[in-house]
């Protein structure tokens, strides 16, 4: 019986194994083949994808990413009050239930579309495509993408972004970045959040700044607070020299 | 999680590769910084595949070390983490191997009739 399906075929190279004269012509003879496929190619390729359609529309796109809590939202809402007269902003919003982010954004002045992952933990190439038509960026305008909350996932995703930007805040933990070093890694932009709550909380932000250097030396850190609006100036020139 | 996922982007590309032949099979490289547990994707593949014509086929993971070259003396080095200091005390080091996430390999035979 063949050992490999439980077929009642004796393997042809079993019985000629003995005698030397080994040929290949047994159906059930295993053979290898080559593949070096990239795993997440499709991603890749969809991500390649929405980059050229955010391009032809000279729109720009970022992946904010981030753990749940760190004041994405509040960010992006600030963000669209405050540049409201000088840039079009539009978000897809990641999460895995509710709308209540996308209502958020879209009381704040901008345009917004809900994606609901369900089970999933982070966004992929695809939702993002599904959504862009839906979004209908205006040409020249940045498209933000908010990811769903999770430091691990998301950083295995290209989106079609231009830059991931990460948000900490805090009331994390300041070794964050040594804790997540993959998206800490994949960041251009750290923006460390609520630091008008820093002189009630046993954060070491030259710890964090640290660490950030040590799993990412080339990542730019914006400290600001969305509420009290310290430095966002900051934000928004670096929003400016990002999107040109 | 995002294992599941993976995992089933595994069996796609592999079947499709393989055509009407059985996978028995299939080698794929997990670098050390991809973010995958290999136990999670182990878990992930029997779930992924129960049901399907790969059902039954084993997933050979092999982990990929890291290595990387600092910028700033040009040492080649194993990376026991991705932020890995440099014997000269350069933290800047660029990533040869360690984010590899593909199929290497499958095995496969005719189906028997």
């Amino acid at each position: 019986m063949c050992m490999t399906c439980g077929c009642s075929e004796t393997p042809l190279a079993a019985r000629f194994a003995s005698s030397g004269n080994l040929i290949s012509v047994d159906p059930a003879e295993h053979r290898r083949i080559r593949v070096e496929q990239d795993i997440l190619a499709r991603n890749t390729r969809g991500a390649e994808r929405n980059r050229g359609w955010l391009a032809e529309r000279r729109c720009v796109a970022l992946n904010i990413v981030s753990s749940p809590g760190s004041g994405k939202t509040t960010l992006l809402e600030r963000t669209i009050r405050d540049l409201a007269s000088t840039r079009v902003i539009t978000v897809i919003e990641g999460d895995q239930a509710t709308a209540n982010d996308a209502d958020r954004i879209r009381a704040a002045g901008a345009r917004a579309v809900q994606i609901n992952t369900g089970t999933g933990c982070h966004l992929d190439a695809e939702m993002v495509a599904r959504a862009l038509p839906d979004l209908d960026p205006p040409a020249g305008s940045l498209v933000m993408i908010e990811n769903v909350g999770n430091l691990v996932c998301p950083a295995l995703f290209d989106l079609g972004e231009r830059a991931k930007v990460l948000v900490a805040s805090v009331t994390e933990g300041d070794d964050k970045p040594l804790k997540y070093p993959h998206m800490f890694r994949a960041a251009r932009l750290i923006l460390l959040s609520k630091i008008d709550l820093a002189p009630y909380v046993p954060f070491d932000r030259a710890r964090f700044a640290a660490a950030v250097t040590e799993v990412n030396p080339h990542a730019t850190i914006i400290e600001l607070s969305a509420t009290r609006g310290d430095h966002l100036d900051a934000w928004y020139a670096w929003l400016n020299e990002v999107s040109v | 999680m995002h294992e599941l996922g993976i995992a089933m982007e595994i069996a796609e590309l592999a079947a499709a590769r393989a055509g009407d032949q059985q996978v028995h099979r299939i080698v794929i490289e997990v670098g050390a910084f991809t973010a995958v547990l290999p136990d999670a994707l182990a878990f992930a593949w029997e779930a992924a595949t129960e049901d399907s014509a790969l059902a039954g086929s084993t997933l050979e993971i092999v982990t990929v070390a890291g290595r990387g070259a600092c910028r700033r003396c040009g040492a080649e080095q194993a990376m026991p983490a991705i932020f890995t200091r440099c014997a000269c005390g350069g933290t800047d080091l660029a990533v040869l191997a360690g984010e590899e996430l593909r199929i290497r390999e499958l095995e496969v035979s005719a189906r028997c009739a």
